[in-house]
């Protein structure tokens, strides 16, 4: 079964990564690097990316009689925002679970876990096989 | 023969063999897709049976019989019974004409956008497989078929003769051809995120066919110039991350990890090609190189020499990249406030805007300046607009610890 987890950045009382002490920027590389190493490893990572940070993210909606109208954001003041995601092959919900919860518990500043919410979600799968 | 170099040889032949179809059948998809069956077949029968005494021969029988049963199927399938006569079963003969340049232009025609070139080239005059140019790409399979499959009907649709382009159209398309090389060395050597296993090596892949052009054109200076600035700047791949993945910048990577022989090939390629005259923007990024990979330390960089070259870099190409660069190697040598005052004019092109690399490099040389606040505030601008994720990190950690020591 195939899981998408999503990482969200919410607004959970820490600074941007960009005012960390040096330390601990290097300790949370480490960690991220470390823990899609170990999908990998598992042959569990059906794929994983990182995005963009939003300030030049854009909104699209098509339009009726016009052409579709293009405007800035999601905002990075809005707090809430999509950062990366990864896709895992797993066995059940079970362990789905289970690596979101190791991806939330990433070291923060001073060392200490973000405890950042990941959603999980399901991906759509194939009709079953079998009788009709 | 071992199984990687029967590898090496079928990737070498790949466009040869496609050559001699192409000069036979003048069907370019369906002569690419017979090559890629005859390449299959010979990767699992060589290695059991041997080598074939004439393998570039057997490649193409056995290609062009692939070709023949497709082509007889195509017209039975439109029951036009009374064609497949003029369709000759004789063998093809094999002759000496190397046809891997006539193909390599083919695959680099102006009508395709470059990630059709690339995928294009790396399969029919690279040899790879459409399964190893996604995964080098980190696309699905399927999608880089369908990216393949209409570059080929493009080429098909444009009417394009398989011959060599005339003098005339020449530069123009050999530019395209280096261009489309070089995009495919740098997306190679652009650190990735790394979660793929196998990747191919594209800038190995790019450099193998740079060398074989070269072969081919050994007089054309800019060929030269763009091998041995591959070869340049390859030779630091090793020092240029660190054990966890991070950037490491010219400045502070461990020189003795550089690969010698490359240097040493790439200066001696360049220091040949200069002097024979019509310098272009590949000889000069090569001569920079050069210089950089020359200096056992950082400190010994020849940085005058570096600035006048791109001085003349300037002059030979309206790219804000190389103004960028040039200020930097101002600051080297007049010092950061020369560097800054250059980089204040880039702030109103508009072909800056769309990248944080203003930002990374003003942030160098307001620190070189010992401006920390500023610096720091022009790194987390950088860090935020980065797109790749091992760049990300390094100014992110960059303004971690200028902004740490200044506190």
């Amino acid at each position: 079964m195939k899981y998408m987890l999503l990482m969200m950045t919410t607004d959970i009382g820490q600074p941007p990564i960009t005012e960390w002490e040096p330390a601990d920027v290097r300790a949370h590389i480490e960690f991220m690097a470390k823990f899609t190493q170990d999908l990998v490893s598992s042959g569990e990572l059906v794929d994983g990316q990182g995005l963009a940070l939003p300030d030049e993210a854009r909104i699209v909606t098509a339009r009726d009689g016009g052409p579709a109208t293009v405007t800035d954001g999601p905002f990075p003041e809005s707090k809430e925002f999509l950062a990366g995601y990864w896709i895992v092959d797993v066995d059940g919900l079970d362990r789905a679970l289970e690596i979101a919860a190791e991806a939330s518990a990433s070291p923060g500043p001073g060392g200490i876990r973000l405890n950042h919410p990941i959603e999980v979600r399901q991906v759509m799968d194939a009709p079953p096989v079998g009788d009709v | 023969m071992t199984e990687p170099r029967i590898e090496d040889l079928l990737r070498e032949l790949a466009p040869q063999v496609l050559g001699a179809l192409m000069r036979r059948y003048d069907d370019f998809a369906a002569a690419e897709d017979a090559v890629q069956e005859a390449l299959i077949a010979a990767a699992t029968q060589w290695p059991a049976d041997g080598l074939p005494d004439y393998p570039r021969g057997w490649l193409i029988q056995v290609a062009s019989r692939r070709m023949l049963d497709q082509l007889r199927n195509e017209q039975a399938r439109r029951r036009r019974e009374d064609q497949v006569a003029a369709v000759s079963s004789e063998p093809v003969p094999v002759d000496d004409v190397d046809d891997t340049l006539v193909v390599l232009f083919m695959c680099c025609h102006p009508a395709l956008k470059p990630a059709a070139a690339i995928a294009l080239t790396l399969r029919a005059v690279g040899g790879l497989s459409t399964a190893e140019i996604a995964s080098a790409f980190l696309i699905p399979e399927a999608t880089m078929a369908q990216r393949i499959s209409r570059a080929k009907a493009r080429i098909k649709a444009s009417g394009l003769p398989f011959r060599m382009p005339t003098e005339a159209e020449r530069p123009a398309r050999l530019a395209a051809v280096l261009h489309v090389l070089y995009l495919i060395f740098n997306e190679g050597h652009t650190a990735t995120s790394g979660t793929s296993l196998n990747r191919v090596e594209l800038s190995s892949e790019a450099i193998r066919l740079t060398r074989a052009v070269h072969a081919l054109l050994p007089e054309v200076g800019e060929v030269a110039g763009l091998l041995a600035l591959m070869l340049l700047t390859d030779a630091r791949r090793p020092a240029r991350t660190g054990p966890d993945g991070t950037l490491v910048p010219l400045s502070e990577q461990d020189r003795s990890r550089w690969d010698a022989g490359a240097i040493a090939e790439g200066t001696a390629l360049i220091t040949a090609t200069l002097p024979r005259g019509t310098t272009g923007p590949y000889q000069i990024l090569a001569a920079i190189n050069a210089v950089h990979d020359e200096a056992a330390r950082a400190e010994d960089t020849d940085w005058p020499q570096i600035l006048a070259l791109y001085g003349v870099l300037d002059h030979l190409s309206d790219n804000p990249m190389v103004a960028l660069n040039h200020a930097i190697a101002t600051a080297m040598v007049h010092g950061p406030a020369a560097g800054l005052a250059l980089l204040d004019k880039l702030d109103a092109d508009r072909r800056m805007a769309a990248t944080h690399r203003l930002d990374a490099t003003r942030a160098h040389l307001l620190e070189l300046a010992g401006d920390a606040e500023p610096a720091v505030a022009h790194y987390r601008r950088a860090a935020a607009r980065t797109t790749s994720i091992p760049e990300r990190n390094y100014l992110t950690l960059r303004a971690a610890t200028l902004a740490a020591n200044h506190r």
